[in-house]
């Protein structure tokens, strides 16, 4: 608390001098995250329920779910900006908040190093602070040059990952082609072990067995376990999935799904932690 | 209604509360649900301040093209649910009946569905044409496709079976369940999503072009049902007795089937999933004022729309700045209510 009234304190004068919408709502998890990173959270004046982190987010006032918002609910923190991440809706809100004449601009979403550079210009320019983006995709970009070049120095061979969305009952959701999982998996040098669908689907326990994942990748919330759905041990007590290399070698990775998957200015330092913790576990 | 005098152990009339009053009483409800509706909302504006002081554009569109539209949709779709309930348990015969009977709920489901999961793959002319209404339109026009199905499965030589058309009801919604369950399989993250809360019901996304689009559809719905009370008081009786007291049995199933399907339709498409309403709503009525439709169907209309605004009204402000799924208020709120009534009065409980 007081450090952040600190920070609120230091950020001043570099406030008062800003250019652009000095009240800003922030839609979507990933374009919350990256004006934080612009350092421009100072002009935040709300968030939708995807927004978790950084955790200093959760004090802004909570307009709800990005698919589900209500139009008064969003006018009431008095926005001169609206940051719409692509997907937020319904589309009759925003068609209510455009007739009312407040700004809005949609950030577009992507699952590619270039998607994240896109991502980060497109917030700054909404903000009015482009050289800000620039200098944080210049950061970003030398992180992922990091990143990759260690990637492409890894000398063994790509693990099989299986990465598993969803636990319930038993029944195994995994990812196949075209989704942000696969990419974080190929960027960081493993195989997705799921070939033949796109998209999240329900996984057959054959289909698990004939995956023959090396190691198993989940997700967990990010909130420090005391909440977490499945431990390992209940992906380790599946039958099918007990079954393959990874399952007999208890080669479980758990990251936060936000970290993993969100495509924003964490996204080089999720390739390396996966990377690193792929060919740890699959070793 | 006709058995009272040899089943109920308390005579139900001793309950029965004067009809004015409760009009009066319903009425005045109804009007101080609207004052709160129009004066609560996440940005803390009163619907009096127009008079005061210049509104800024956006407080201007908070009163006039949010809570105004929602308001007055909230009060039509209240009405309509409430009525078309109403409407069914006369049909029926059933205290139990609701409008998903007559297959209009998992019709206009999967009309949504279809419209949400596949709407990408629709010829771009059909996409241009609706815009954002796509959903809303293909869930009245699913809703519509099931009652005119089940209507002629249960219609034979003029005559249409109440027995058949609930069967049929029952097996046409188990299909629709099915061909539903099977988009939500080919569905991706985002559509799962949408059709999550789509089913949750919510006014969130009322404005002026849909309460023009479904309030007239509703209106017409509840002054088709007005004529409707005399012969569905005589079906009661039994429709052979019905048809002796001259009344055209026939004419009042399909106006019935016509003005329910409307309503519930044009409710489902702009407002989504919005239960129990239709049973909770006619049931407190029949205990307060009795069975008879003349008094039922009009009080229907008026308490349907006070706690669907009531309900609305709570669901935006309890967890402001964001809002609660109305769809889940009303259960939540309505399951335990009807729940206490039917253990504390279940004697009385008759059509």
């Amino acid at each position: 608390m007081i450090r952040a009234g600190l920070i609120a304190l230091f950020l001043w004068p570099a406030l008062a001098r800003a250019e652009g919408p000095a009240r800003v709502l922030s839609v979507g998890g990933g374009v919350t995250e990256i004006v934080y990173a612009l350092g421009e959270e100072g002009r935040l004046v709300g968030r939708d329920t995807t927004s978790t982190f950084p955790p200093e987010a959760a004090a802004l006032p909570d307009v709800g779910y990005m698919r589900q918002l209500s139009p008064e609910g969003m006018l009431s923190v008095a926005p001169d900006l609206i940051l719409l991440s692509a997907g937020a809706g319904p589309a009759e809100t925003l068609e209510t908040l455009g007739a009312a004449g407040v700004a809005m601009v949609t950030i577009p979403e992507g699952i590619t190093p270039q998607a994240v550079a896109e991502k980060v210009t497109a917030v700054a320019a909404a903000l009015g602070v482009p050289e800000k983006g620039a200098e944080l995709n210049a950061r970003i970009a030398a992180e992922m040059a990091a990143a990759q070049a260690a990637v492409a120095a890894e000398p063994g061979p790509a693990p099989k990952v299986l990465f598993i969305l969803g636990n319930s009952g038993g029944r195994l959701t995994g990812a196949g082609a075209g989704t942000a999982a696969q990419a974080m998996i190929d960027l960081a040098g493993g195989d997705n072990a799921i070939t033949g669908f796109s998209g999240y689907k329900a996984l057959t326990d054959e289909a698990i067995a004939a995956a023959a994942p090396d190691v198993l990748l989940v997700m967990d919330r990010g909130d420090g376990g005391a909440s977490e759905g499945a431990t390992e041990a209940d992906y380790l007590a599946h039958p099918a999935l007990a079954a393959t290399p990874a399952g007999r070698a208890g080669a479980i990775v758990r990251m936060p799904g936000m970290f993993l998957l969100g495509f924003g200015p964490r996204t080089p330092e999720a390739i390396t932690a996966l990377h690193g913790a792929l060919f740890a576990k699959a070793r | 209604m006709s058995a009272a005098p040899l089943a109920a152990p308390k005579p139900a009339p001793a309950h029965r509360l004067p009809a004015g009053a409760v009009a009066v009483g319903l009425l005045a409800l109804l009007l101080a649900a609207a004052g709160l509706s129009l004066s609560l909302g996440a940005s803390g504006l009163a619907p009096w301040e127009p008079l005061l002081r210049p509104l800024s554009p956006v407080e201007a569109a908070i009163l006039y093209d949010i809570r105004l539209p929602r308001l007055l949709l909230g009060a039509l779709v209240g009405a309509g649910l409430a009525v078309s309930g109403a409407l069914m348990q006369g049909l029926f015969r059933n205290p139990l009946a609701d409008p998903g009977l007559v297959g209009v709920g998992a019709g206009a489901g999967l009309g949504a569905v279809i419209a949400i999961v596949l709407g990408g793959a629709l010829p771009a002319a059909i996409r241009a044409a609706t815009g954002i209404y796509l959903v809303p339109l293909f869930a009245f026009a699913g809703g519509w496709a099931a009652v005119v199905v089940l209507y002629r499965v249960a219609s034979l030589r003029g005559q249409t079976s109440i027995a058949t058309m609930l069967l049929a009801g029952i097996v046409l919604g188990a299909l629709a369940g099915a061909l539903t369950g099977i988009l939500i399989f080919l569905a991706d993250d985002a559509q799962l999503r949408d059709l999550t809360f789509w089913g949750l019901g919510s006014l969130a996304g009322a404005n002026w072009l849909k309460l023009t689009a479904a309030g007239p559809i509703l209106l017409a719905g509840l002054a088709l049902s007005v004529p409707l009370a005399r012969g569905l008081d005589a079906m009661a009786l039994g429709e052979a007795v019905a048809r002796h007291m001259g009344v055209p049995v026939e004419r009042v199933k399909r106006g019935a089937i016509v003005a329910v399907a409307a309503m519930t339709g044009a409710a489902v498409a702009v407002s989504g999933g919005i239960g129990f309403l239709g049973i909770v709503v006619p049931h407190i009525l029949r205990l307060a004022v009795g069975p008879g439709h003349r008094l039922l169907l009009p009080l229907s209309a008026l308490f349907g729309a006070a706690l669907l605004i009531g309900a609305d009204t709570a669901a935006r402000l309890v967890v402001a700045p964001a809002e609660l799924p109305i769809g889940i208020l009303m259960a939540l709120i309505g399951a335990p209510v009807f729940l206490w009534i039917l253990l504390a009065r279940r004697a009385v409980l008759e059509l």
